[in-house]
């Protein structure tokens, strides 16, 4: 009976160790294509950041009065985006639910690859990038931007702990099985990595135990980091900003805008890897029903956002309110496309089921991580453009915020970076958690290594 | 009174105080001193007050603006003062004088001001007038609780200044600041001669660098040596009253009368920008109740070109 069992699972551990590692060996033409494609605009961005460098903020469109633009909105994008890893390993995973099994790891990737491009995003705003160590130096903690510094830090440790430590059971496994598949620095890599992991009962317990302490770290960790960031704003005094809702706002805002970046990788990554077996359909319908859930929730945030001021109509606030809502004013059009494209259409579609589909869902999920990047814009561009006092004795390009070709280009390579970064992730480390497939499964892994 | 300090002892630490001047430690002084050994010996000595409290004889030479000295003088402020601006909107006929004064002293680009004149109605169909617009000095800034490296910071006299040598250029500040006063150089500023070679003065904010920002000052600078600002004494309109709450006395900068100021601000029925927000500004307006100029339409602006309408809902 016993002898039966183990043959079985040694046959389901062999496949599941056939399907999840042999895409790691191999480096297709089409992923090399990708890889240089990343890499080359990246190295456009950076050329473009040493011109900024040499001269000035004034490469790009931000001046006096929107004194911050497309570098604050991609960052707040970044930090959102980044924030899917709590909500899809501890929100979810922490009530139960075992569906989200083959993608946390994918969420978490992720969320580091983003929480890190979110720190270069906002060095590459200032002014005197060569003076950051002053924030050590002269830190004031009064100042939001200290604790946003503090809370990105955090979490970025964090979301390595949550990527790493559920690996090691993985590890082991390569370190055990892929000796003669890979090259001798990539296996020393793992060899270490793996902390020495046998797989004894004893670890198993640790690694639980370890695992539920910092899934509920990531809880507060992750609202605090993305409460901070909309803090930025929502602790001046401006109209716009002025609003005690912005931390709730952003932080459904980021389960939306992470959902999406979700759904968009899980199509790529199965495909890429033939992961049909692991990644089902089923998991792009569980997944649409989470990003309506969590779109509904945002949509109620961005409700009492906008319309409890358009129904006071303040000074100030009606200002506001009408370069968003109409179409005569300078926002208009980018708010409305943005709230359709953005939030109510892959709401609407994602209530049926036909659309809960892989191909839908990613093309669903693209819509709405283009909407939550313009989403960020408005919520950052406008409010600067439209202060209590008149813009006057300036020049026309004092009035509007129209981003350069450099700063578009400086932050696509930011983007690119953080995909880049994805992208390896998930060529040198199994991108599906195998142990935790088998034990789904039913193997017993305490014996199989 | 009780306490007799000789008058020469005072008036020159008074005036190596206030000029920011003070002798390097025993270090620098040495390393001087192998430089300066080939010159000829006759060079005349000075009494110098060095940084750690003693007279010493020094060479003339040795003698130079201390940066960090001077940085810890700007953060300190004047003692005793608080200093208040009084902006008559009647007076102001649109001279941009204050504008060009300022843009000149702190070598700024036409297009950055840290005065600027604004040209605004209270209410729809109420009347334009000219709105000098300086930095409120606060008594509580939205812009100095956000900078996460105290470079920009409020005075014990009430001044907000900025240390362009530790701004790092976040413009965290430019977006807390409800009133725009706030400018940032976007590019290489616009330098003047000698500004290369010259010590940062923080009171003064030159010279200009590029990647921090720069706004007024309330001309700190002037205020030490017992001058009023720049813009103040630019006016030929007698818009401005500037002076010292404490004293509760205020100076007109075009007629330098001197008036009690709680008198003027009761009797004209001053207020403030934005009061609703709470920021305390240190900035007061007169009503432009029986103006002295009339408001001329389609004006160019200050850059000379055509102010683009504003927006309205």
């Amino acid at each position: 009976m016993s002898e039966i069992k183990k043959q079985s699972d040694e046959a389901i551990m062999a496949k599941i160790r056939e399907d999840i590692l042999t895409p790691m060996t191999k480096f297709p033409l089409i992923y090399k294509l990708w890889i240089g494609m990343l890499l080359t605009i990246i190295a456009v961005a950076i050329w473009g950041y040493i011109i900024q460098l040499q001269n000035g903020l004034g490469q790009t469109g931000m001046r006096d009065y929107v004194s911050w633009g497309l570098y604050i909105a991609s960052f707040v994008f970044f930090v959102a985006t980044a924030l899917v890893g709590m909500l899809i390993s501890a929100v979810v995973g922490l009530l139960g639910q075992k569906w989200i099994i083959p993608i946390s790891r994918i969420a978490e990737m992720i969320a580091l690859a983003f929480a890190m491009m979110a720190g270069i995003a906002i060095v590459v705003d200032m002014g005197r990038p060569d003076r950051i160590l002053n924030l050590f130096l002269h830190g004031r903690f009064q100042s939001p931007i200290i604790w946003d510094v503090t809370v990105v830090n955090v979490y970025v440790i964090i979301s390595i702990l949550l990527l790493l430590l559920p690996m090691l059971p993985d590890l082991g496994i390569i370190r055990n099985h892929m000796k003669k598949d890979l090259p001798k620095w990539q296996w020393n890599m793992y060899n270490i990595l793996s902390l020495g992991w046998v797989g004894t009962p004893g670890q198993y317990k640790i690694l639980h135990s370890t695992l539920r302490v910092l899934l509920i770290l990531i809880v507060p960790v992750a609202m605090a980091l993305h409460t901070v960031t909309s803090w930025l704003s929502a602790l001046t005094l401006r109209s716009g900003w002025d609003s005690t809702i912005f931390g709730p706002y952003y932080v459904t805002g980021a389960f939306v805008a992470g959902s999406g970046a979700v759904l968009v990788a899980m199509y790529f990554i199965r495909r890429a890897y033939k992961l049909e077996d692991y990644i089902t359909d089923y998991h792009f319908d569980k997944m649409g029903k989470l990003m309506v859930l969590v779109g509904l929730v945002y949509f109620y945030f961005n409700l009492n956002e906008f319309l409890v001021p358009a129904y006071k109509m303040k000074t100030a606030d009606a200002h506001h309110i009408f370069t968003l809502f109409s179409f005569h004013g300078e926002y208009g059009v980018m708010f409305w496309l943005t709230q359709m494209f953005g939030l109510i259409l892959p709401i609407t579609f994602g209530l049926f089921k036909p659309f809960r589909k892989p191909f839908p869902m990613m093309i669903i999920g693209v819509a709405i991580v283009i909407g939550a990047w313009f989403k960020r814009v408005i919520i950052v561009v406008p409010t600067l453009a439209h202060p209590f006092l008149p813009v006057q004795n300036v020049p026309e390009n004092f009035h509007h915020y129209v981003p350069t070709g450099l700063e578009i280009t400086v932050t696509l390579g930011i983007l690119a970076a953080a995909i880049l970064i994805v992208s390896i992730l998930v060529k040198i480390f199994p991108v599906i958690p195998m142990w935790e497939i088998a034990e789904e499964k039913g193997v017993d892994i305490h014996k199989d290594l | 009174m009780s306490k007799k300090i000789t008058p020469e002892a005072t008036s020159r630490r008074n005036f190596l105080k206030k000029f920011g001047i003070s002798v390097g430690t025993a270090s620098a002084v040495s390393t001087l001193g192998i430089l300066s050994s080939c010159v000829t010996d006759d060079e005349e000595k000075v009494p110098m007050l060095t940084t750690d409290g003693k007279v010493i004889n020094g060479k003339k030479t040795e003698l130079k603006l201390n940066l960090n000295e001077m940085q810890i003088r700007s953060r300190e402020g004047l003692s005793g003062k608080k200093f208040v601006m009084v902006i008559d909107l009647a007076k102001c006929k649109n001279a941009r004088k204050c504008m060009s004064a300022c843009q000149g002293a702190h070598h700024l680009k036409p297009e950055q001001h840290h005065i600027n004149v604004l040209q605004t109605e209270n209410a729809e169909g109420t009347g334009f007038y000219y709105q000098p617009k300086p930095c409120m000095h606060c008594d509580n800034p939205p812009c100095t609780k956000v900078c996460p490296v105290d470079a920009t910071f409020k005075r014990k006299d009430g001044i907000v200044l900025i240390d362009n040598e530790r701004c790092i250029g976040c413009r965290f500040c430019i977006a807390a600041c409800p009133y725009s006063a706030r400018v940032f150089n976007w590019e290489e500023p616009k330098y003047y001669e000698g500004d290369e070679n010259a010590v940062y003065d923080m009171e003064l904010n030159v010279p200009q660098k590029k990647g921090t920002v720069s706004k007024c000052l309330f001309s700190a600078d002037r205020l030490r040596i017992g001058k009023l600002p720049y813009c103040v004494s630019a006016c030929p309109n007698g818009t401005y009253w500037f002076g010292d709450a404490n004293e509760d006395a205020v100076t007109n900068g075009t007629s330098k009368e001197t008036v009690r100021l709680s008198t003027l601000l009761s009797d004209n029925g001053a207020y403030t920008l934005l009061p609703e927000l709470g920021t305390k500004p240190s900035v007061y307006y007169l009503p432009p109740k029986d103006r002295t100029f009339e408001y001329k339409a389609g004006e160019l602006n200050y850059l000379g070109e055509e102010e683009p309408k504003p927006q309205h809902g």
